[in-house]
């Protein structure tokens, strides 16, 4: 028994060992943005690996210089009102449309759901050089509607919502509905309150993604002053691109505020990502 | 479903208000989504006037350049190279991940929270801003890892190389996601299963591969296809750190960086339309062969 004992301690010290080899991997990318962000160009790109942090003071200035020359303020901005239509488009849109699917019968339901399925299963890059001519044509090249138009609706959270309103049980609405409650009611009151974490997941989901996002809206706002902070950090590239520090502080100061709102809520964005399935 | 005639009045009723909650859904996708699959594949068949107006009809004259005529070359090569991008990221990122999830998924585990947590920071990072990072991390004068480990590799020029090292920045960035749909698919195997194997003696390593990896393939089946399908429209890594002057750069495109070139740098939206419908055809092609193979690997109670 002693002897299996510690061969139980011996395996976890082992297993906790490759974790934190890992965990290091994955956190050295941004200690090292931070780090850079933080020196001189001089600093930057001295040889010597031992000069880990930086030698003459932490220069904050770097990040106040970059903030100012590619004015994160308006490309805060831009992308939160993206974010923010986004999300109110793809949650309402198909809470709606998830609840008429998995709850209701109507003559085309199974049409509609082949549509949805069909979007899903292809390739996004086969939607966008129309995408980008209706905008174009509309007039709405860099602008905030420009940025959501594909985003307007959501065939994967109709797909996610279908899932959810179909797990309800039937009786609740079944009452509500001897007592009197048209199908709307029986939606606004009862039903769609119980999808809140489906909500919830969508939500993160479709703000992530959005965030992410760097094909669409280097296409859509080609304007330094109407893109999104992804998009602008291509374009900083060939200017910047051999002033180290200030390319880690602009790719720091576009993901920092994402990361701390995940740690915040790191349950809640882990789920709602992994539910997500294929379409990242 | 009933007939429209045979239909009660409530029935009636129930069918309007589902028309109403759908609508906005259906008449996006269709503006949204379905005009513009066939508008593609309209285009494809275009040769694109300037500003995206005066399309002429060319017929297959797109799809015979890609493949067989002046741009074939450039085609096949970025297909080549999606696949090999492919091959570095989904086999690596599928087997560390469930290394990875076994380990945090052990009984009176400590951290698991702090572990995932770090492991997942990639997915909530603009690739964008990931491949900066590495691109400077990668640098064969002043990067990090070259002084480091005192080597002089040039990770990103090296065509011979370059690949690899987007490929291992797509392993770096995915790991967190597929772990945690591993441990989700871990928590589903019955304690039980394990209970009886340590009776009869079985080690960790022999209970791994006769019941964790059997009744999990259900979730690495679902891994996989998702993953490859993601991986062969992999774009912006290659767009962020392959500069356009970069002499691997042809050794690394993939076939949507090829698509955004044709179409929105070089304003050719026919040739980019055709890439786009190749692609497609493509991915049906492994789609097939995924649905095939998941009758014979995948393991259903």
């Amino acid at each position: 028994m002693e002897s299996a004992k510690a061969r139980d301690r011996m395996n976890s010290v082992i297993i906790h060992a490759i974790l934190i080899i890992f965990a290091v991997i994955m956190i050295v990318p941004f200690a090292w943005m931070i780090l850079t962000a933080l020196k001189t160009n001089q600093e930057a790109i001295s040889v010597d690996p031992f000069y880990i942090f930086p030698q003459s003071g932490w220069h904050w200035s770097n990040f106040a210089t970059v903030w100012r020359s590619y004015n994160f303020l308006t490309l805060y901005k831009n992308t939160l009102l993206m974010i923010f239509f986004r999300v109110v488009c793809a949650c309402l849109t198909a809470t709606m449309a998830g609840y008429a699917l998995g709850r209701l019968n109507f003559p085309g339901k199974k049409v509609a759901h082949m549509l949805v399925l069909v979007q899903m299963m292809v390739p996004s890059q086969i939607f966008i050089i129309p995408q980008y001519l209706m905008v174009s044509k509309l007039g709405m090249l860099n602008t905030t509607f420009g940025l959501v138009f594909p985003g307007m609706v959501t065939a994967f959270g109709t797909y996610l919502l279908e899932t959810g309103y179909r797990g309800l049980p039937k009786d609740l609405e079944e009452a509500a509905a001897i007592d009197g409650c048209n199908v709307g009611q029986r939606f606004l009151k009862i039903m769609m309150p119980l999808t809140r974490s489906s909500m919830v997941s969508l939500g993160i989901f479709t703000a992530v993604f959005a965030f992410k996002d760097l094909m669409w809206p280097m296409i859509v706002c080609s304007n330094a002053t109407t893109t999104t902070l992804s998009a602008a950090l291509a374009k900083m590239q060939g200017q910047y691109s051999s002033d180290y520090p200030a390319m880690m502080a602009a790719a720091a100061l576009a993901v920092l505020p994402m990361i701390v709102i995940y740690i915040i809520f790191q349950k809640q964005f882990v789920e709602g990502i992994a539910t997500s399935g294929g379409k990242l | 479903m009933k007939e429209k005639k045979g239909m009660t009045k409530a029935e009636k009723n129930t069918a309007a208000w589902a028309y109403l909650f759908i609508a906005p859904t259906m008449i996006g996708l269709l503006v949204l989504n379905f005009y513009p699959i066939f508008n593609t594949i309209y285009q494809a068949f275009c040769k694109t006037g300037d500003f995206g107006l005066g399309n002429t009809f060319v017929g297959l004259a797109n799809f015979q350049s890609l493949t067989v005529g002046a741009n074939a070359s450039e085609f096949w090569q970025s297909l080549l190279n999606t696949v090999k991008y492919a091959i570095i990221e989904v086999p690596f990122s599928v087997a560390i991940s469930l290394v990875l999830a076994v380990f945090l998924n052990r009984k009176k585990m400590h951290g698991v929270t702090v572990y995932r947590t770090i492991f997942f920071l990639p997915m909530v990072c603009a690739p964008a801003a990931v491949a900066m990072v590495w691109k400077w991390l990668y640098n064969q004068q002043f990067g990090l890892i070259n002084n480091l480990f005192g080597v002089n590799i040039a990770w990103i020029s090296d065509p011979k190389i370059a690949w690899i090292s987007i490929g291992i920045i797509g392993v770096w960035s995915i790991i967190g996601y597929n772990m945690v749909l591993f441990i989700s698919g871990l928590q589903e195997i019955p304690g039980d299963y394990y209970e009886a194997a340590e009776i009869d003696g079985a080690t960790g390593i022999r209970q791994f591969f006769s019941i964790t990896v059997p009744l999990l393939s259900p979730t690495t089946f679902f891994i996989v296809q998702t993953r490859i399908i993601g991986a062969l429209t992999v774009f912006d890594l290659m767009f962020m750190v392959m500069d356009k002057t970069n002499q691997a750069l042809p050794q690394v495109q993939s076939v949507v960086y090829v698509f955004y070139t044709y179409a929105f740098t070089n304003g050719n939206k026919g040739m980019g339309a055709a890439v786009v419908c190749l692609l497609l055809i493509f991915i049906m092609i492994i789609t097939a062969i995924l649905q095939s193979c998941e009758k014979k690997f995948v393991f259903y109670n």
